[in-house]
Formats: structure tokens, C-alpha cells, sequence
């Protein structure tokens, strides 16, 4: 909220400069976004009076004005303006004089006749935005005396970013009233004012919803001077709240709106058709809005209605049919209690945001409204004149908030703060906050006033004191904890052996959003996701991911895309799969490579990676987990990779994750022409915590033998190292390919594989007659199960 | 025959000569070889009277053991001599690079996680987790935000179509660790949340850090100091905070903390506050017996004050020469 520091200052006498005043509203709660001087640089610029004006000899669109700041002495000035004339009072700056916009002014000749100054726009002096014709000020105003001392300027604008509870802060009265709880100083305001009535008009209201509409406010004035303009003293405050002047029926209602919080709609009287009642909207109604926009009303918005439909939206927006104009010579003023949860998103479903609309959502005190109508029809009175009705005044108590009473105790107090504050300082703030107190013993009951429908509770008063004592008051002490030690997690400890592990194997460690195109994650889950966003911000993010990969992809393109020639990403986090009624979090790492397996390096030439570098590292990175886990990787169609270069990998039997080649179809998708390999593990099933069950160590020498077999091309080395395992497991430590290779003088369709096996025995030494009987063994059964011919 | 002494002279004279193991060979020939002068002296001894034998026969004998010490100190010498030539010969440039000289790296949202994580692990906080896709419960309800809440209109939620939301903050952490193990609770949760929201300062995924604690006799003062030394540990040096009060459903009283970052300038950096009354009765947690502190911190915000990057956008963007500075 936005208002002057002058205004704030009229309803509470605070000692304290400026900079203070803003830092105390920032210490109490009131968090200053901006607090900037207005009419600063104006000193010098002076009230003059246009004496006369001719059009410039030599510019259609130019005049040539006598102008004068005395009464006497004319001065001669070529002014743009085209709301120049005759007797017109505005601002004139003078050769040499500076303005805020940084412009310097001197003497000059345009188009030929010389001007000695400029008369100014409100945009050009920096107060306010209007550019289109010089000021205009009341002639009222005083020619020669400055423009400072005239406007009281001076002055600065706060703008407070107030938080959602303090509702009652939405004016200069409620800033005000805050303030006073710490300061010794009271606000000084009017509340009883009493206009004479002296008109019988009365407006006919019904509320046939009390809980729609628990107070309606309403009031009368005819015969109003409809020529009258708005006081410069309340256009400029209004302009300092960054509201525009309108005409003095709009001005007042907005100014009272600032000044005491509650919102007032102005009617012309007389577009009224018979009698007012607010209701719920029907749903096939419509609402041509004083902006002119026309609206079809949703079934839980709260009109008013007169008898020919729909005039307003409650709390939102008035309707065009009964607005006030420059015409209108009667108006009836509205100040009504709109309750929040009424209100809460309604203008947002219209894509409205008024002034109103933020006041009612939050609240408005439910007793200010014929204070605010009261105050509404004194300034109106003042300005344009006229004859007021009575106040039409509806209240159903029922459904308005009544103030609480709370008890507060001193235990509960320093309890929270781990502070204690003395009882009669306690006793103190609360009074100050105008709350109506009845001391006890170490207790406290409290009165709440019905503006501060924020405080239910007695840890809300806890606050209130807390904030005006100031938080920076309570010491800092550092607690004693009771909480007794707790179990390691050892997933949490696995995820960062593995970021750390894959670090080091060169992979770099990127975070990708987790909602993905909606098209992308089905193309490469091979699954529609019915995981989708209702809202979101664009159709890349719309879907949330069943797959790491596509992030990696887009962060793969993009860097390949910024000549980066050798990529290699891995991320950690979760990718989301429906079940029939829910869904499951999964976390995962999914890592990509492309580009040379190595960096340029003068030792070597470099190769591109392929598929047995990505499963190196995926095989090293398993060795995180116990040795005694057996992974295995089997071949397998992944949607997404490329068939004959993909396999996913089992743990147990079960699918714990996936690795291969990219399918260059999908490459293309994300403009990667190149080969991309790509694994993901799944965290939880292929790191599974168990203790390790270790064996003792064989002290006897090994013996390694060397055989080579040649076999059909298909047959899986994986399948031969198995069953030969399998012939002798106490004695066959392990077997190893080390050679592989097809062509030569092997026949098409069969291949070469070399093995090494590792023999050893627990309890003696192996000797070469068990080790040949053991080869002999091994050949003998591969022969049989692979068709396998020995290789001489 | 020249005097034995002398011809040693002359031989110890050649060895300390030689210039390679080759030319030591030949003097090494040239006196203890089969016509050496040595071998020869030896020889010639039967020309000597009987009487004389024994004398010049160990005196020669003498004069050949001490020629052959210093051949064999002479060899060894020449030996090491050649062998360091030959190794001159295999010198290599030690400044080219390793063969693997290169490593990835950890991402800096999850550099300043961790930095915080171990910050307070070292002050007994356990490590948290929660899901990413809740329900209107968790995320609002239970935190005390009721329906027609005006903070829910702040938060920005993003809605699946079945009905459930992606969480806003961290705090359904709380909720989900206290009904799970109950008071008293000493947590911090980091992970993604997220806001339908993106500019400059926005992004609509971020990472926060939530932290809680209920015991018996927390307080105000309790949560003032420990986040005083948080950001003291964080940053590595005594910066001065301000606790502003502010509003937060789930807290009361609720304050902003914002730190002091050069000249006059103050900068927020979390929010925080004592937990709701009716935050612990939803979580089953009986508010006379027990109180405790939240809090709650941008970890983006963090890392971009840790590392001084002015742009939130850049951590998501990915790219890897960004990326690799924090190698």
C-alpha cells in the first residue's frame, strides 16, 4: 500500500525522522518496499499566471504567452501545451533552473522568438504521470510564491508490502494505529463527525442474505454542485497513493478508502431502478462493468442488484448502468461488509485485481462502514455541496466477526520467547495496541477490537507483544536438545557416494525441471502419463517425468549445440510413475555420453565412446554396493534405445535399470546427430543395504589357464562364463574374456572367444593334475552345451 | 724386474685412467691376465733365491689384491657412470598431462545443499525427505492455510489433473516427520518445490531447505541463535541478521531474517518462525507439553550469495562451462 509520509503524520504525531519512521515500520511488520522522496529538485519553480497568448508567428502547433509572478512584469514564453488560455494559473521554471527529468533550462530561441522559461507538465516536475499539457492549478493559488511551499512538498511516498493477515493495515488510519503501539503518542482522528441532513431521500435496500451481506452502510446526497473540483490538498494526497484524480465523487470515495481502509462504491441516485439487494449471481447473467468491459457472472460471485438486474459486483467493481459522471447531480454512497471467504479469488477467476477486491479479501473492519459513509458524505458535502439523506445503516450481527477475548498467561509468554518481559511493560504494549485488557496474577485477559480479527489465539498475542517489544531485543540462546541419536539412512548416504563416484569418472552433475514435454516423455517411456499439469507454464513443462533421460538430452543438445564436443551429464532425482490410484516418487540416476571417451590427449588418438564405456562406468559405479551382489546385464528392447545396443540390468532377477545406445530417431528430436549412450539405475533397488558376509582368504598359490574356444557368433559370453562356473565353483575363482575377434580364418557366423580362468583351491595347493583335469572338464562340457570347438 | 711397488704404482695410476669399462678391462688384462705383469712377477719367482721367495711372493700377492679393489671400485664407478648416459637418454617432459587428468563435478545448488546439510547434521539434525507431488492436506491444510486462505492465492500452486499439487515449499516435511515419529523432532528437509512462476527472479522449480524442531521448552531465542550461527558457518564469518516480523500461516510469531550484505544494505534471506499451535495439534503433537521452531530457506538464494552469481536462471540452464567452475 502506498501513501504519503505528510499523511501519516496528520493522524499520528510520531518523534521520528523519516528514515526512522520507515525503519520502524519495516521493524514492526510493515516491510517498506520503496520509501522515495516526491518533489525533490523543485526548488525555484514558481506559480505564475498566463496574462495572455497568441499562436506562435512561425509553429501551428506552438503559443506565444505572456506570463507573469508578480502582477506586473511579463515574461515571455513559447509554450507546446495545448491546454493553454487566458488566466490560467501553472508552474514556470526559470532560466537556469534544473528539473528532476535532469533537463537544465536556458534562454532560447524557438523558431525564431526568444522564451525566457517553461511552463511545466506534472510528468516534467516528477509529480505524476501527466505529460499532456502544462499544470493547471486552482486559481486559488498564489502567482510568485514556490511550488514547494504551496503543494507542502517535500514529501515522501511509502509503499508498504503488507503481509495477508493485517488486513486492518490496509489504510493510512491502520498504518497509523500500528505505529501508536510504539510510540507513546495516540492517533489523533475524528470518528464521530455528524453531518445535518437536510434532504428525506432514502434509498430502498434489502440484504435477503444476511451472511452474504452482514453490513450494508448506505447514504444519500442530492443536489450536488456537479461543476465542483476536487481540493488540490486531496488530489495530491490521492496522487501520492498513486491514484489518479477523477472527479470529486470518485476522488472522495477513493480517498476515504485510503484514509480509513474501507472500500465505498459511489451510484448516480437517480440510474437506480427501485430497491437494492445484494445477492448471489445467477448463472446465466451478465455485468457491463464501469470500464466497460461486460462479464458473464459465475454462479458464487455476489451481486448487487437493483430491480432491473445486476448494477455491481460486490467488493469488486461497479456496474456502467448506474456509474457516477461528470452529469450527475445525485449519488448514493455504499459501504458495505463483504465477508473474506465470500471474496477469497472471486475477482481472480474474472482476471481482476482492484483496489476494492484486495481490501474485502483480506477483511475490512465490520465496524468502520458508517464511519467511512459519515466521512464520505462530510468531504462530498464540502466539495460539490448538497442535501444528505439519512443513513440507511443494515447489521445483522450474527454473521459478522466478532472480537475475541483471549487469555494470556506470563508463563506461555517467556515460554515461547525463552525471554522474559517485565508484567507491567507486557500490560504496556497491549494497551497500546488498543487492546482492552483485565490484569490477573501472571495472566492477562484480553478484549480483541474488531479490526484485529487476526488475533484468535494466545500465541497471537504472544507476537503482538513480541513485535512491538522488538524481536531484536530477545536474546539469542542456543537450546538443549533431548532428541536422542538416530539411525544412519544409508539411501541418503548412497546418493552422494554416487554423485561422487560418477564425478570422478568425469561425469558432471546437472538438475533438469521435473515436469517435461508431454509428447517427449511418452516418446521415450513408452507409456502416456496421465501425471499432467492442469496449469502449466508451457507444453515443455507439462507432464511430470517418467524418465530422467529427456533432461539430459536437452542439456546434452544444448551444450553440444555451444560447441562442447564431449558431454557427460548424470542427475539425481525423482521421475514419477501412476499407479492404479496413486502414483510413485522414484528416485534415480540416469546418467549420458557422447563425444571422444577421453579428452584430447597427445598419447593417444581418440575414439568416440560406445557402449562398453558407458557400461564400464556403470559397472564400476555398481561396485559402490557389496561385492557379493550380482548384477547381471541381459539384453532387451528399450523403446528408447537402440535394439542390439540395449540392455537392462538385473539385480536378483528383478530390473533395477537400463543402459544403451540413444535411437538416432529420437536423437533427432532434441537435434543431437550423434551417438549417444544413456543408463539409469533406479537408487533404492540397485543399492540395497545388507550386511557384508565376509570370507576368509585362500593362502594356497593359484594357477591361471588360458583356453579358446571358438563358437557360434550369437551365443552370449555371459552364458559360456556362467556355466563354466558352474563345473567346479569351490575350485573356479573366475573367468575373464580377454580376446574376442571374428574374420580372419575363422568361419562366417562363428567367433573366437579366449577366456582366462583363475584356479585355486581353499585348503592345499592346487596342482596341475587337478587344474588339467578341471580344463579338460570345462572344454568337454562347453563342447557339449555351446557346440564349442577348442582352438588349437 | 722393476720393483713391485712400483708396478702397482704405474697400475693404480692406469685404472684411475681408464675411461670406460672397456679400456679398465684391458689394463685389468694387461697386469692380472694370463701374460700380466702380476701373473708374470709371480712367474719369475722361481728365478729367486729360495730364502727371498716367501717375502716377494706376498709382496706381489699384496700389490694384486690391492690392484684388483680398485679395478672393482674403478668398474663400479664406470658402471654407474654408464648407466645414468643411458637413462639421460630417456628423459621425457614432465609437463605434458596425465592421462587422465580431467573429472566431473557436483552441481552448485547441490554443493550449497550439502554445505548446508553438514552445517547442521554437525548440530544433531537428522536428514528428510518428502514426496514432491501432495495433497491439499499436507501442503496447506495441515499447515494451517484453510481453503480461501489469502496466502494460498501467494503460492502459485501448480495442479495435476488428478487433483493433487506439486508441493510449494517444503514445509509438508513437518507434517509428514512429526505424524511419522512424533516430538520431540529435530529435522531439516531439502528438496524441489515448486511455483507457477518464471522471470527473472523466478524459476518454476527451485530447491529449499526446511528445518524444524520440537522439544520440550523451545523458543524464540532457541531459533534466533541457531540460525545466527547457521549463517555464521555458512558464509565463514559473523554476518549480522535482522529478524523482521512477518506473517506465515504455520508460525507464530513468524519472522523474515534478512542479513547484513554491505553498506546499510539488507538482504532476506529466509523466513522462520515458532511453530503454529494448530500446526502441532494437526500433526498430533500436544502444544501445552511442546513447542519448537520452522524455518524455512531458498537454496538458490544461498548459492548465489555464496557464489556470487546474480542470475537465478543460470542454475538450470546447464551449461557446462558454467557448470565445470565448480569443479
Amino acid at each position: 500500500m502506498k501513501f504519503s509520509e505528510s499523511w501519516l503524520r496528520e493522524i499520528i504525531d510520531i518523534d521520528l525522522s523519516s528514515e526512522e519512521l520507515s525503519a520502524k515500520l519495516t521493524m514492526i511488520g510493515h516491510e517498506v518496499d520503496s520509501f522515495e522522496i516526491d518533489g525533490g529538485g523543485l526548488e525555484g519553480i514558481l506559480i505564475a499566471q498566463i496574462v495572455s497568448y497568441e499562436k506562435h508567428p512561425n509553429a501551428d502547433r506552438l503559443s506565444l504567452c505572456q506570463v507573469t509572478t508578480d502582477g506586473k512584469n511579463r515574461i515571455s514564453i513559447v509554450c507546446g501545451a495545448p491546454n493553454v488560455k487566458q488566466g490560467m494559473k501553472s508552474i514556470l521554471a526559470l532560466p537556469g533552473k534544473m528539473l528532476p527529468n535532469g533537463l537544465k533550462l536556458e534562454k532560447s530561441e524557438i523558431r525564431g522568438i526568444e522564451s525566457f522559461g517553461m511552463l511545466c507538465s506534472a510528468s516534467e516536475v516528477s509529480l505524476g504521470l501527466d505529460s499532456d499539457g502544462i499544470m493547471e492549478l486552482p486559481q486559488e493559488a498564489k502567482i510568485g510564491s514556490s511550488l514547494l511551499s504551496y503543494l507542502n512538498l517535500p514529501d515522501h511516498v511509502i509503499d508498504i508490502d503488507l503481509t495477508p493477515n493485517r488486513g486492518d493495515c490496509f489504510s493510512v488510519l491502520g498504518v497509523a494505529r500500528d505505529l501508536a503501539a510504539t510510540s507513546s503518542q495516540d492517533i489523533k482522528y475524528k470518528f464521530n463527525i455528524k453531518n445535518n441532513i437536510t434532504a428525506t431521500v432514502e434509498q430502498s435496500i434489502k440484504t435477503a442474505f444476511p451472511d452474504l451481506c452482514p453490513r450494508f452502510s448506505a447514504q444519500a446526497i442530492v443536489n450536488i454542485n456537479n461543476e465542483s473540483t476536487t481540493p488540490i490538498w486531496m488530489t495530491e494526497k490521492l496522487r501520492k497513493s498513486g491514484i489518479r484524480s477523477i472527479n470529486p465523487v470518485v476522488d472522495v470515495t477513493n480517498f476515504v478508502m485510503i484514509e480509513l481502509g474501507q472500500p465505498l462504491h459511489a451510484y448516480d441516485l437517480s440510474k437506480i431502478n427501485g430497491t437494492i439487494i445484494p445477492r448471489f449471481a445467477n448463472e446465466d447473467e451478465q455485468l457491463v462493468l464501469l470500464d466497460e468491459t461486460k462479464v458473464e457472472l459465475k454462479k458464487n460471485t455476489i451481486v448487487i442488484t437493483d430491480d432491473s438486474g445486476p448494477i455491481g459486483m460486490a467488493g469488486i467493481m461497479g456496474g456502467l448502468s448506474t456509474a457516477v459522471s461528470s452529469k450527475t447531480s445525485s449519488v448514493l454512497f455504499e459501504a458495505a461488509y463483504w465477508p473474506p471467504k465470500f471474496m477469497a479469488g472471486v475477482a481472480r477467476r474474472y482476471g481482476m485485481h482492484t483496489d476494492a477486491s484486495l481490501r474485502f479479501e483480506r477483511g475490512v473492519d465490520p465496524e468502520i462502514q458508517k464511519i467511512a459513509i459519515n466521512r464520505a458524505c462530510e468531504l462530498l458535502l464540502l466539495i460539490c455541496g448538497g442535501d444528505a439523506g439519512k443513513i440507511t445503516d443494515i447489521k445483522n450481527e450474527d454473521h459478522l466477526p466478532k472480537g475475541s477475548t483471549i487469555k494470556l498467561t506470563a508463563r506461555r509468554l517467556e515460554r515461547i520467547l525463552g525471554h522474559e518481559i517485565h508484567y507491567q511493560e507486557v500490560s504496556e504494549i497491549l494497551k497500546r495496541l488498543h487492546l482492552k485488557i483485565r490484569e490477573n496474577k501472571d495472566s492477562w485477559v484480553v478484549e480483541v477490537p474488531s479490526y484485529r480479527f487476526d488475533l484468535e489465539i494466545e500465541d497471537d498475542l504472544i507476537e503482538e507483544i513480541a513485535r512491538i517489544y522488538g524481536f531484536d531485543k530477545i536474546p539469542e540462546h542456543t537450546e538443549v536438545s533431548s532428541r536422542s541419536l538416530f539411525p544412519l539412512d544409508s539411501g541418503l548416504a548412497n546418493i552422494e557416494k554416487i554423485a561422487n563416484h560418477l564425478c570422478s569418472k568425469e561425469y558432471q552433475e546437472v538438475i533438469t525441471y521435473s515436469f517435461i514435454d508431454d509428447s517427449i516423455n511418452t516418446l521415450i517411456t513408452g507409456k502416456q502419463s496421465k501425471l499432467r499439469l492442469s496449469n502449466p507454464l508451457s507444453s515443455e513443462m507439462s507432464t511430470m517425468r517418467g524418465s530422467i533421460w529427456p533432461g539430459l538430452l536437452n542439456a546434452a543438445s544444448r551444450n553440444i549445440a555451444r560447441q562442447i564436443d564431449r558431454v557427460r551429464l548424470f542427475e539425481i532425482g525423482k521421475v514419477f510413475e501412476e499407479t492404479n490410484h496413486s502414483h510413485n516418487e522414484i528416485e534415480q540416476v540416469a546418467g549420458l555420453i557422447t563425444g571422444p571417451s577421453r579428452d584430447k590427449h597427445w598419447s593417444k588418438k581418440s575414439k568416440n565412446v560406445d557402449f562398453f564405456d558407458i557400461k564400464g562406468d556403470l559397472e564400476s559405479l555398481l561396485m559402490i554396493s557389496s561385492s557379493e551382489m550380482e548384477y547381471e546385464f541381459v539384453p532387451d528392447d528399450n523403446i528408447a534405445l537402440q535394439q542390439g545396443q540395449s540392455a537392462k540390468l538385473l539385480l536378483n532377477g528383478k530390473q533395477i535399470g537400463s543402459v544403451g545406445k540413444l535411437h538416432p530417431t529420437l536423437g533427432k528430436r532434441f537435434s543431437i546427430k550423434r551417438d549417444v549412450y544413456l543408463f539409469k539405475l533406479e537408487i533404492v533397488k540397485a543399492f540395497p543395504s545388507i550386511l557384508l558376509n565376509v570370507k576368509p582368504i585362500s593362502k594356497y598359490p593359484l594357477i591361471r589357464r588360458d583356453i579358446s574356444v571358438i563358437v557360434e557368433k550369437d551365443i552370449k559370453a555371459s552364458d559360456i562364463i556362467k556355466s563354466i562356473k558352474l563345473i567346479e565353483p569351490e575350485i573356479i575363482q573366475s573367468v575373464k574374456v580377454f580376446d574376442i575377434f571374428e574374420g580372419n580364418n575363422i568361419e562366417e557366423g562363428l567367433k573366437s572367444i579366449a577366456l582366462g580362468l583363475i584356479l585355486q583351491e581353499k585348503s592345499r595347493t592346487l596342482t596341475d593334475q587337478v587344474a588339467d583335469d578341471i580344463i579338460s572338464k570345462v572344454i568337454i562340457s562347453l563342447e557339449k552345451k555351446f557346440s564349442a570347438k577348442l582352438r588349437e | 724386474m722393476k720393483k713391485i711397488s712400483e708396478i702397482l704404482k704405474i697400475s693404480l695410476q692406469e685404472v684411475d685412467k681408464a675411461p670406460d669399462l672397456n679400456s679398465l678391462d684391458a689394463v685389468r688384462v694387461r697386469y692380472v691376465g694370463k701374460k700380466g705383469k702380476f701373473t708374470t712377477s709371480l712367474k719369475l719367482l722361481g728365478d729367486l733365491p729360495v730364502e727371498k721367495r716367501p717375502v716377494v711372493g706376498e709382496e706381489i700377492n699384496k700389490a694384486k689384491s690391492v690392484f684388483m679393489k680398485t679395478v672393482s671400485l674403478r668398474k663400479t664407478e664406470l658402471e654407474a657412470n654408464a648407466l645414468e648416459e643411458n637413462l639421460k637418454k630417456n628423459s621425457i617432459d614432465v609437463t605434458l598431462d596425465g592421462y587422465a587428468s580431467s573429472r566431473g563435478g557436483r552441481h552448485p545448488i547441490s554443493l550449497t545443499r550439502l554445505r548446508i546439510e553438514e552445517i547442521f547434521q554437525n548440530a544433531g539434525f537428522e536428514v528428510k525427505s518428502g514426496p514432491e507431488i501432495e495433497d491439499d492436506y499436507h501442503n496447506f491444510s495441515a499447515l494451517n492455510i484453510p481453503d480461501n486462505h489469502p496466502a494460498r492465492a501467494m503460492h502459485d500452486t501448480f495442479y495435476l489433473d488428478n487433483g493433487k499439487l506439486l508441493r510449494t515449499h517444503t514445509s509438508p516435511v513437518q507434517i509428514r516427520s512429526l505424524l511419522a515419529q512424533g516430538a520431540p523432532i529435530r529435522i531439516i528437509a531439502p528438496g524441489r518445490v515448486y511455483r507457477c512462476d518464471s522471470d527473472q527472479t523466478h524459476t518454476p522449480m527451485f530447491h529449499q531447505v526446511e528445518g524444524l524442531v520440537i522439544d520440550k521448552n523451545v523458543s524464540f531465542a532457541n531459533l534466533k541463535a541457531v540460525l545466527h550461527e547457521f549463517v555464521a558457518c555458512f558464509f565463514n564469518k559473523d554476518v549480522e541478521l535482522r529478524f523482521r516480523p512477518s506473517y506465515f500461516p504455520f508460525t507464530e510469531p513468524s519472522a523474515e531474517v534478512d542479513i547484513h550484505w554491505g553498506e546499510g544494505k539488507w538482504l532476506e534471506i529466509l523466513g522462520c518462525g515458532m511453530v503454529h499451535p494448530n500446526v502441532l495439534i494437526n500433526a498430533g503433537v500436544d502444544p501445552e507439553l511442546y513447542s519448537g521452531y520452522a524455518f524455512g530457506m531458498g537454496i538458490e538464494r544461498l548459492a548465489m550469495l555464496r557464489y556470487q552469481v546474480d542470475d537465478l536462471r543460470v542454475f538450470f540452464e546447464n551449461d557446462l562451462s558454467f557448470l565445470r567452475q565448480f569443479n
